[in-house]
């Protein structure tokens, strides 16, 4: 591997650490005691005494953070303060289903919008261009929640009852078992990230549509379709796929929001869920998990670049 | 929402926006004035700012013209329009209409406040550390690396599970979230600033590091600079909205939009105006800014100059 792939992924690391940092300091800023400002003050003094040596708070800082982090890394997160389950067994399944939720909208997003922006580019300044930027201006606009609601109001409720208005899962049902209740997070997870990837394919592609190698292969003549599809799409796709890995990053913060609208049983409404009720183990463990999707996309969009792009790659070596 | 790829998704604007205003406009008085004016003759700025005018309007007169109290139980609990209550009571039974008319200010002071911060606090960083060029560069950009590491939504979130409900916490948060995103921006636009010849002029005669920073840079990227004040004003209104429909901004009984759709969002079906109302307010300010934000881009670059020359 190379230096510059070394360094980066060695940054990656660092960020984490500090990110940690951080993460941990959310329990230092509770008001007054800790374990009394989770439990709220009509806790037992046994219970408030239970979540002290839990969360090592006799400790030093120091001891406090090593330990926690050590647990992290080990892949043991504590108990759940509200429930005193372990937080692993808490979230896991969770974890799987907000996976499948952003699996499946990335699944439609990426095609879809490299399409979108392919079409756009094509019909440069013609209607479709005109509409396209357009809608794509007021959908980059609107918050997730925003989208997520007026679906909900147009296919859920009012004018179509094609879906259910909230995605509920019965206890032990995985959200793969019930695909309708994914229909619409999903499409709100895309319609929040299709703008972005779209309008970056369509100014690349407008680019390389204007090259000489694509007029070349014109006047080889070549059919239009092996001309788009075999010579420009492939160069245009680049800083596509950079966006697109920073896209799926966003969706880290972005399905919190989204599974809180939908009620959707995944780790974003349970950080919801946590923050109301101070289940600081929970939202440690989910901000953490956050950050590590939101740094590992962020990486590995560099490192495609890296790869994909001939200069970079050589430089590289 | 707290979305890095939205640098890149004004590219357009940005790429070009980022090269120094060309020729006289870098000796005008106020570049940023010359760039509104052009905004301001598309048709999407002014759509922009006839949306966002409204919006402000209602949200700062609305209190005034309110029939009700926003606390006030008024009509049953979810009940349908009436003469009394134009577009229904609310899940508790207020008045839907007088809530709505309450309830814009404290997102759009929230926005406000937190979008002047960060951009503010994301101009002296990203300036300084362009002008520095040397190890404070990396440290401020490094220290810039963290608290992207965080989606927006979710720093919000973590401030709130330590210290929930303090509104000044939630501004200085989605603040925080701008400042990296700013500084880079405004990093890359100063870069080729810097070299310029009058920067080493006011160095070769003296001038303080403070009057070169903020007298001869700062001037010479308005065009990124009001691009970031929209795109980050349309970003934190989505934020502070948010936080306040997850429940976690201002507190009931006090009204606002992001907490109505939350109060009322599970009565959707049998009220639709409660929810509809915050939410189209929302979503139409967004709009209007990022209208407004696109418009200024353009005439930055003058993609559209041929139209009005």
């Amino acid at each position: 591997m190379s230096k510059l792939i070394w360094r980066r992924l060695a940054l990656g690391v660092l960020t984490l650490w500090l990110i940690s940092l951080v993460v941990f300091a959310a329990v230092l800023a509770l008001p007054g005691d800790a374990a009394t400002a989770i439990l709220g003050k009509e806790a037992t003094p046994d219970r408030v005494a239970a979540l002290r040596d839990q969360l090592n708070l006799n400790d030093s800082v120091v001891s406090q953070y090593l330990q926690w982090i050590g647990g992290v890394v080990t892949g043991s997160f504590g108990e759940s303060a509200a429930t005193q389950q372990p937080v692993s067994e808490l979230l896991s399944e969770r974890v799987g289903n907000s996976l499948f939720l952003v699996l499946i909208a990335s699944l439609v997003a990426i095609p879809l919008s490299i399409a979108v922006g392919v079409w756009m580019a094509m019909r440069r300044d013609r209607a479709v261009d005109h509409i396209g930027s357009t809608v794509s201006l007021v959908l980059a606009a609107l918050p997730e929640f925003v989208i997520g609601i007026g679906l909900v109001l147009l296919f859920a409720t009012s004018v179509f009852q094609w879906f259910p208005a909230v995605s509920i899962l019965a206890p032990g049902q995985r959200a793969w078992e019930a695909p309708d209740v994914v229909v619409l997070p999903a499409a709100t997870l895309v319609l929040a990230v299709t703008p972005y990837i779209s309008r970056i394919m369509r100014g690349s592609m407008v680019e390389v549509l204007e090259s000489e190698y694509v007029t070349m292969a014109r006047l080889k003549g070549l059919s239009e379709r092996t001309v788009i599809w075999r010579h420009a799409v492939p160069n245009a796709i680049v800083p596509a796929i950079q966006v697109a890995a920073l896209q799926l990053a966003w969706m880290a913060g972005g399905v919190v929001v989204v599974e809180f609208v939908f009620s959707y049983s995944g780790i974003g409404a349970a950080l919801v869920d946590a923050v109301a009720n101070r289940d600081m183990p929970v939202v440690q463990t989910v901000t953490m998990l956050a950050a590590v999707v939101y740094v590992a996309m962020n990486l590995f969009a560099d490192l495609a670049t890296i790869l994909v792009t001939p200069k970079l790659r050589t430089a590289a070596r | 929402m707290s979305n890095p790829a939205i640098d890149s998704a004004v590219d357009v604007g940005l790429e070009a926006a980022v090269e120094p205003v060309t020729g006289g406009a870098a000796l005008q008085r106020r570049p940023w004035l010359g760039i509104l004016r052009n905004a301001l003759r598309l048709g999407r700025t002014k759509i922009g700012v006839a949306i966002v005018a409204l919006l402000v309007v209602i949200a700062i007169f609305g209190p005034l013209v309110a029939p009700h109290s926003p606390t006030e139980f008024v009509a049953a609990p979810n009940s349908g329009p009436s003469s009394d209550a134009l577009f229904g009571g609310d899940a508790l039974g207020r008045d839907v209409l007088s809530r709505f008319l309450h309830g814009g200010l404290s997102v759009l002071w929230m926005a406000a406040a937190a979008t002047g911060l960060g951009v503010g606090l994301g101009v002296i960083v990203g300036l300084v550390a362009a002008y520095a060029r040397n190890w404070l560069d990396d440290v401020l950009m490094r220290a810039c690396d963290v608290v992207l590491a965080f989606p927006q939504i979710i720093l919000a979130l973590l401030a709130m599970s330590a210290l929930p409900g303090r509104l000044w916490l939630i501004v200085l948060v989605v603040a925080l979230g701008h400042l990296p995103r700013v500084a880079r921006v405004m990093r890359a636009a100063a870069q080729e600033v810097v070299e310029r010849d009058f920067v080493k002029a006011a160095e070769a005669v003296g001038e303080k590091r403070s009057r070169i920073v903020f007298g001869e840079l700062l001037p010479n990227v308005t065009s990124p600079l009001l691009v970031e004040l929209g795109l980050r004003m349309t970003y934190s209104i989505g934020l502070v909205a948010a936080v306040s429909f997850l429940g976690f901004g201002i507190q009931p009984p006090s009204s606002d939009w992001g907490l109505m759709i939350n109060e009322n969002r599970l009565s959707i079906t049998v009220q639709p105006w409660a929810v509809l109302l915050p939410v189209l307010a929302i979503g139409l300010l967004t709009v209007g800014t990022n209208l407004m934000t696109d418009g200024i881009a353009r005439a930055a670059i003058g993609i559209d100059r041929k139209a009005t020359r």
